[in-house]
């Protein structure tokens, strides 16, 4: 994903789209810590999701950027993959939270 | 062909049938519309109800410890288990289990050691590298990537495309150009470790199919020894072929199954819903559509039953696969199609399990083999004389 990062805790709802997709969360340093999706039970798609993880601050997240997508399920797993082969391990958010089939990339 | 089903097929019918609306469609409600994995320890729990009720390891051949059940009930129970959202391309979440690549059980004891039994008892899994980025629908020709003997080793160059399950695979069977002054007949089938260098996943192939994405392989100077070589050398389109004959059958069980529930919805919904003072049901254009869902949904039924009982009694079925697989596939989109007319706006929504189907039963004109590859291969059947 290469869409810039914005500010976690000043962000919005007005300027979250209501659409399915993915985000990235990432600290201070721009190290992604968490990647999740907004799919179909999500009541306000990217809105909500990152609402909630505004309220949450995940694994220390400050920032967070997105991409509206309606293939929501194999672009987070792409995502996920990519970090791994990048990084060698999942986001410190979802070490605990990912799907249990991931492949691997590369 | 007895057109009746058994006492024994009506019962075990009902089984998974009550499995997959009790057991299954439940669970659903508290996913992602789009998921295709349940949480490990409902998944835990309801393959240790299949094994209770005698049912995993369904296409397991008995010799190897799968149940003894008959290819037509096999698949009338694939009908019903394709019966829920993620059911056309997860049936019932792989809790009945599965076979593995089928080439397998055609493979000499050192290879089964290694990749059959290990597969069968959970513990490895492996994916089918048969089409190129130069095409699928014709792969005698397709295939470009290169097989070169080098000692007692081959050297595989060239690179996949749809490639399900590339990326989690623990190994795949691969299909390779051995002899380039040959056709079909310069073909060879390995079996390839994803461990081994230079094997890569390049990357991920985004398609209608949201958690079902497949993958672009890449082989460069993949060294893989003469060992896994499935079958013999150059004679691996045989094995390519046979597979994707039999495969045809159990794919257009799932589009009937996803067909009989889109219809069963559209039933429920057009006897419930008003417009203009009356049921949806009492108009015409609904109650044609509902009947035109039928025809379709017995068509193919009938049709993939035939081809059933033609490979269970081991006679030649590879017209009647492509007749199941063409007929279920494109009537089975019809259907969706239709139900989603029926639901109105809600048919668009991901509140329901249409959308997805609609999705998803795209691809199954083009899986497997295109429609009109089905229509050449029956072609060259009655046009050759072979069918009858």
């Amino acid at each position: 994903m290469t869409k810039p990062w914005r500010d976690l805790a000043s962000v919005s709802a007005r300027e979250l789209p209501g659409q399915l997709g993915v985000y990235q969360l990432a600290d201070g340093t721009g190290q992604v810590v968490y990647i999740g999706y907004a799919g179909g039970r999500e009541l306000f798609g990217l809105r909500s999701a990152l609402e909630r993880q505004r309220d949450l601050m995940t694994a220390g997240a400050t920032q967070f950027r997105y991409e509206v997508n309606m293939q929501y399920q194999s672009r987070y797993r792409e995502l996920l993959m990519l970090h791994v082969a990048d990084h060698g391990a999942m986001p410190a958010g979802n070490v605990d939270d990912h799907p249990a089939h991931i492949g691997r990339i590369g | 062909m007895d057109l009746e089903l058994s006492e024994e097929q009506r019962l075990i019918v009902d089984t998974v049938r009550q499995f997959v609306r009790n057991e299954v469609v439940p669970l659903e409600a508290d996913l992602d519309p789009d998921a295709s994995e349940l949480e490990r320890a409902d998944h835990e729990r309801l393959v240790a109800q299949v094994r209770e009720m005698g049912f995993y390891g369904l296409d397991i051949p008995p010799a190897y410890g799968g149940p003894d059940i008959d290819l037509v009930t096999r698949t009338l129970m694939a009908i019903e288990m394709a019966q829920h959202r993620a059911g056309l391309y997860t049936p019932c979440y792989g809790v009945f289990g599965g076979a593995g690549l089928a080439q397998l059980f055609e493979a000499n004891e050192d290879q089964k050691q290694r990749y059959l039994y290990p597969t069968l008892r959970g513990e490895k899994s492996g994916f089918f590298g048969l089409t190129e980025p130069s095409g699928g629908s014709d792969p005698a020709r397709a295939i470009q990537t290169t097989a070169v003997k080098d000692g007692d080793d081959w050297v595989l160059n060239g690179s996949k495309i749809f490639i399900s399950g590339g990326d989690t695979s623990d190994y795949g069977i691969v299909f390779a150009r051995s002899d380039a002054s040959q056709g079909r007949n310069g073909i060879t089938c390995f079996i390839i470790d994803a461990g081994m260098p230079g094997f890569h996943v390049r990357r991920v192939v985004h398609t209608l199919r949201s958690t079902h994405y497949a993958t672009e392989l890449q082989f460069d100077n993949l060294r893989v020894p003469a060992g896994n070589v499935l079958g013999e050398p150059h004679k691996g389109f045989a094995i390519a072929n046979d597979r994707l004959s039999r495969q045809r059958i159990p794919y257009a069980a799932g589009c009937i199954g996803v067909a009989v529930k889109a219809q069963e919805m559209a039933i429920a919904y057009a006897n419930q819903r008003e417009t203009f003072g009356d049921k949806l049901a009492t108009r015409q254009a609904i109650q044609w559509m509902i009947v035109d869902n039928e025809i379709d949904i017995r068509t193919s039924r009938w049709v993939t039953l035939a081809a059933a009982d033609k490979a269970r009694q081991n006679q030649p079925f590879r017209t009647e696969a492509a007749m199941a697989k063409l007929v279920a596939s494109e009537a089975g989109g019809r259907v969706v199609d239709r139900a989603m007319q029926i639901h109105g706006g809600y048919g668009m929504t991901k509140d329901l399990p249409l959308e997805r189907w609609y999705r998803e039963i795209r691809i199954r004109r083009i899986g497997e083999g295109p429609s009109e590859v089905q229509r050449l291969i029956m072609a060259r059947d009655l046009l050759g004389g072979s069918f009858h």
